[in-house]
């Protein structure tokens, strides 16, 4: 089709971009549109109020994380270009279980690594490599309903450390993150069917 | 009846005719009947407990097999002494008073999130596999007896070969839970055999009665217009059953909305409600297992939650026990009911070639399904699952009871059917069933991750939730979790308002229920600990023991209290695809099975349950009986455990803090656990009080605390004074914050040493808050909203008013 080839073309370094997230032309060209669609003033890229557009996200809890998120890439980003758009919604496709293993590539972006390295940044705001008590702390306060007390929300955080922290730093580093979360089925929950 | 038979045997009874008062009498005829139930069950029961004994049988051989074994033994005995086969399964006993139980208890206990969310996937197996099986089995068997496989003896037609097929196509639900809950395969494999065999129940109705109206009908009436109306009758039978049980299910919840006042009975309506859904599908010629299934299914969150914890505990235990009970039976009976020679009849042809049949069109159409679905879903499905998929098609106790059902006039070789459908029941739960095990190892099938609820886990699966919808809402797609977004908004608006409690909307939080959860768990873990170390042994004695509290946390769960892990699921916000937790074993009887093995074998949790019930834990409505069958009074000193509970967290956010502050660095962890024990063995031990509770953790406090207690003779004084010395002990590492505030009798106690015990110490048992409130920073809350909080939080040195206070809320 005559639109695709044209809109494939405005895009940089397409065939770069579809080797390191996976997607396919179609896909591509269907995020292509959406980062056109949610960039309200043709700029090219996004910004944070972009994002804050979308009213869905306004009711997560965890909304304005997910949005940082994209902006985390470097210190101090300002604004996502499709190819980093691209790149963090890549964290989501489903993971390919039969793409040969090369030990020489680095991981792709889907791999389960890469998926608890994305999660763990949610909690990680300050990027130390640790989630620390206040971290968890804030994420619980807003996951968790009204109702719950400060001191219940404490006990929870504390507890939660208490259950992955193994080297009894008060802090859940992502070796701790990864173990603890050993039995669960990231490439399941982190994972989006039509992404695939 | 032999009524008459019986009573010709009468030497001294005779109805009219008396000469003399007789003193006792032989009244057979009018027990024989329920005697002879009461007696059947007893002895299927009898020889559950003979397998148990030994374990190494039940490791090799699954234990339907054993009961079969042991029914073919009592059929020998019956037959030998009746020369007839009296107590075969009749098909009425089975459907209508063994099977109802055993499917209840699978929808109830159905993880839903699991079931629905691979519901596609069940469907596609129950409905496309069991029509492929029944007809691929009936025409392949047609077709070889065309052949003249089967030699010329049998006279059967094409219609009966397809009644047959569609009679052996069913995977039979008793005989896979059997099988399943001893193997333990990953969560998703047995929801997609499980969900299969209970929903393929809806098909082989369908088609077992439009094969049997065909086969009366003749070959010859049969046009389109049947045949159309036999694909209609399918999605009535199936839809209609489980819009029946879905019926029932509504009036259950509404049911138990109400039940407040007459909670000792709450529990026993759901065993009718549910029944009388089965028996209206049935009585609608709908499919009845659905409609049980679905009951179950749909009510389980929502009666959990309305009705008291130890309802919800009884019906779990009762569910249980119900359908373990007719499982057994319906092994046993399996068993008895094939010695019975007049329905032996040999054919060899027919025979090899139906279980050749059986086993090979399973695995192909296993394999052909699944390899459509792979397509499609998010996880796929594996090689070596499929393997295990297709080897757990097992047959049992619904086939026989549809191979029962034949007419005879119609279906000549009635006899040969059934002989048929015994031995490939035979074959599939024994040879299959005690295979199964090697295999699944053998082949590295993932197994059930048997892991405990993590607080993190569940915390992760939450965020992981909400991140994919965000990320959904971002690519402007509607995925998955936007029809699970909308279900759960639509649920929370409409269905939790009318179904559920009002209580009980508001107290669901998710993630505090996996909280508080948890907690119950740690407290029962002291105690057992406590017990088990032989802690009563030093209230009776004068030496201390030093006790190792350091312990594994918890891993002994499985088999305390199992009454004490409530999986109220509080599903407030519940989200996710799929859960992978404790409270969703998706073994239908494991959890019960695994909890008797491992309590018959460990006597201390008996009494650990007992110290329990009577001491330590109290629900927030805690329920002592008198012996009365209509009153309960609430336990007086209910706010303990609300104590219990803030105590613990307390001090585990002391422990915290002070780890912070980086006073006794390595130890702490470790420690605050002991001190929790501390506080909770001092919490259950309402015996004694004279004695020193001589398990210090540490060696200084531990001797500071037994030469106190060599002195000490009066209780309350002795108590004070171990607080004080274990406080100091304590002291350093506290922080104490500029709030705290020392209730007065404490700053008393510490002083010296002889105060008069509060209002609330008496009140309560004996062991003292106040050494815990020491630990604790007291913090003022002015956010709590729930009563249990309010127990410690309100300032101190308002003792009076706080119990009233208190007395107030709860």
């Amino acid at each position: 089709m005559g639109s695709r080839g044209s809109t494939l073309s405005k895009i940089p370094n397409v065939d770069k971009l579809m080797q390191e997230t996976g997607f396919s032309q179609a896909h591509i060209i269907r995020l292509h549109d959406r980062f056109r669609a949610l960039d309200n003033d043709e700029k090219g890229y996004l910004c944070p109020q972009d994002f804050e557009a979308i009213k869905e996200l306004a009711m997560n809890p965890i909304g304005d994380r997910i949005i940082g998120a994209f902006f985390a890439q470097g210190p101090q980003q300002e604004t996502v270009d499709f190819n980093s758009f691209v790149k963090v919604l890549a964290h989501f496709r489903p993971t390919d279980k039969n793409r040969p293993k090369e030990s020489t590539s680095p991981d792709p972006i889907n791999s389960r690594t890469n998926k608890l390295k994305f999660a763990f940044q949610l909690y990680d705001q300050d990027k130390d490599g640790k989630i620390s008590r206040d971290e968890l702390l804030q994420v619980l306060r807003a996951m968790l309903e009204m109702q719950v007390t400060e001191e219940q929300l404490e006990s929870i955080t504390d507890r939660t450390i208490q259950e992955s922290d193994t080297d009894r730093d008060n802090a859940i580093s992502f070796e701790e993150f990864r173990k603890s979360l050993d039995k669960v089925n990231i490439e399941h929950k982190m994972s989006i069917r039509f992404l695939r | 009846m032999s009524l008459s038979h019986t009573r010709g045997n009468q030497t001294e009874h005779a109805p009219a005719t008396i000469d003399t008062l007789p003193i006792v009498t032989w009244k057979w005829h009018h027990v024989e009947a329920p005697y002879l139930v009461a007696l059947w069950v007893l002895v299927c029961w009898l020889c559950k407990l003979v397998f148990e004994l030994n374990h190494r049988v039940t490791n090799i051989f699954p234990e339907s097999g054993l009961l079969i074994l042991i029914g073919f033994v009592l059929g020998g005995i019956v037959w030998g002494a009746d020369k007839k086969a009296t107590f075969a399964l009749q098909p009425t006993t089975f459907f209508y008073y063994l099977l109802p139980q055993i499917i209840l208890d699978a929808g109830y206990c159905m993880p839903n999130k699991l079931f629905f969310s691979n519901m596609g996937a069940i469907l596609v197996y129950a409905v496309i596999g069991t029509c492929w099986n029944a007809g691929a089995v009936g025409i392949s068997l047609w077709g070889c007896y065309e052949g003249g496989a089967m030699g010329k003896g049998h006279i059967i037609g094409f219609l009966q070969f397809l009644l047959f097929g569609s009679l052996l196509s069913a995977v039979d639900p008793v005989a896979v839970i059997a099988v399943f809950e001893e193997v333990h395969v990953n969560e998703v494999l047995f929801i997609l055999v499980f969900g299969e065999s209970l929903l393929n129940d809806g098909v082989t109705v369908v088609l077992y009665n439009v094969c049997d109206a065909f086969v009366s009908l003749g070959a010859a009436k049969i046009n389109a217009a049947e045949i159309i109306k036999g694909i209609i009758s399918f999605f009535v039978v199936a839809f209609g059953g489980a819009l029946v049980g879905v019926i029932f299910a509504i009036i259950l919840c509404l049911l138990t909305r109400c039940t407040k006042n007459i909670q000792i009975i709450e529990a026993g309506f759901i065993f009718v409600i549910s029944y009388l859904s089965y028996l209206t599908a049935e009585m609608l010629s709908l499919s009845a297992i659905m409609a049980i299934t679905f009951c179950g299914v749909c009510s389980q969150k929502y009666i959990n939650v309305n009705m008291d914890e130890r309802s919800v505990n009884t019906v779990r235990y009762a569910m249980k026990v119900f359908a373990n009970g007719s499982e057994t039976m319906i092994f046993v009976f399996l068993g008895i009911s094939a010695i019975d020679p007049a329905i032996w009849v040999w054919n060899t042809g027919f025979i090899l070639l139906t279980l050749l049949f059986v086993f090979v069109y399973r695995i192909m159409g296993v394999f052909f399904l699944t390899w459509f679905l792979n397509k499609t879903r998010l996880v796929p499905v594996e090689t070596i699952e499929q393997v295990i998929m297709s080897y757990g098609g097992l047959r049992g106790g619904v086939a026989y009871a549809l191979a029962t059902v034949l007419d005879p006039v119609k279906i000549k070789e009635k006899n040969l059917m059934l002989c048929t459908t015994f031995l490939v029941i035979y074959f599939t739960v024994v040879l299959q069933g005690v295979t199964m095990k090697p295999l699944v190892k053998w082949l590295k099938v993932k197994r059930s991750a048997q892991s405990e609820l993590k607080l993190i886990e569940k915390l992760n699966n939450r965020t992981f939730e909400h991140t994919l919808c965000a990320v959904e809402d971002i690519c402007g797609r509607i995925g998955d979790n936007w029809w699970i977004r909308g279900w759960n908004r639509f649920e929370q608006k409409w269905i939790c308002r009318y179904l559920m409690k009002p209580s009980a909307r508001k107290s669901q939080d998710y993630l505090f229920g996996v909280f508080h959860q948890l907690n119950l768990e740690d407290a029962v873990n002291y105690v057992s600990e406590g017990e088990r170390r032989g802690s009563l042994a030093f209230m009776r004695s004068e030496d201390a023991a030093s006790v190792d509290f350091k312990k594994k946390f918890g891993t002994d769960m499985s088999d305390i209290m199992p009454d004490i892990m409530v999986n109220t699921d509080f599903n407030g916000l519940d989200v996710s695809m799929s859960s992978v937790t404790r409270e969703s074993v998706p073994s239908v009887s494991l959890e019960i099975h695994e909890n008797d093995t491992k309590n018959l074998r460990n006597n201390n949790d008996v009494n650990v349950h007992h110290l329990l019930q009577q001491h330590l834990y109290k629900s927030r409505k805690h329920h002592r009986h008198k012996y009365s069958r209509s009153h309960f009074s609430i336990n007086q000193s209910e706010d303990e455990v609300q104590e219990i509970f803030q105590r613990t967290m307390r001090s585990r956010l002391e422990s915290f803090k002070s780890a912070k502050m980086g006073v006794a660095p390595a130890k702490k962890i470790s420690k605050h656990p002991q001190k929790d024990r501390q506080q909770k063995m001092s919490n259950g031990k309402s015996l004694d009080k004279s004695k020193a509770h001589p398990y210090g953790d540490e060696d200084f406090e531990f001797s500071d605390g037994n030469s106190a207690s060599g002195g000490e003779a009066a209780t309350h004084a002795f108590l004070y004074t171990t607080a004080g010395i274990v406080n100091r002990a304590f002291m350093p590492e506290m922080d104490t914050p500029p709030t705290m505030r020392t209730p007065p009798w404490l700053s008393q106690a510490e002083t010296d040493g002889s105060v008069a015990p509060s209002q609330r110490a008496q009140r309560s048992l004996p062991w003292s808050p106040s050494n815990i409130r020491r630990l604790a920073p007291l913090r003022i809350s002015n956010r709590s909203t729930d009563s249990f909080i309010m127990a410690d939080v309100v300032k101190p040195p308002e003792n009076p008013e706080d119990r009233n206070s208190r007395r107030d809320e709860t």
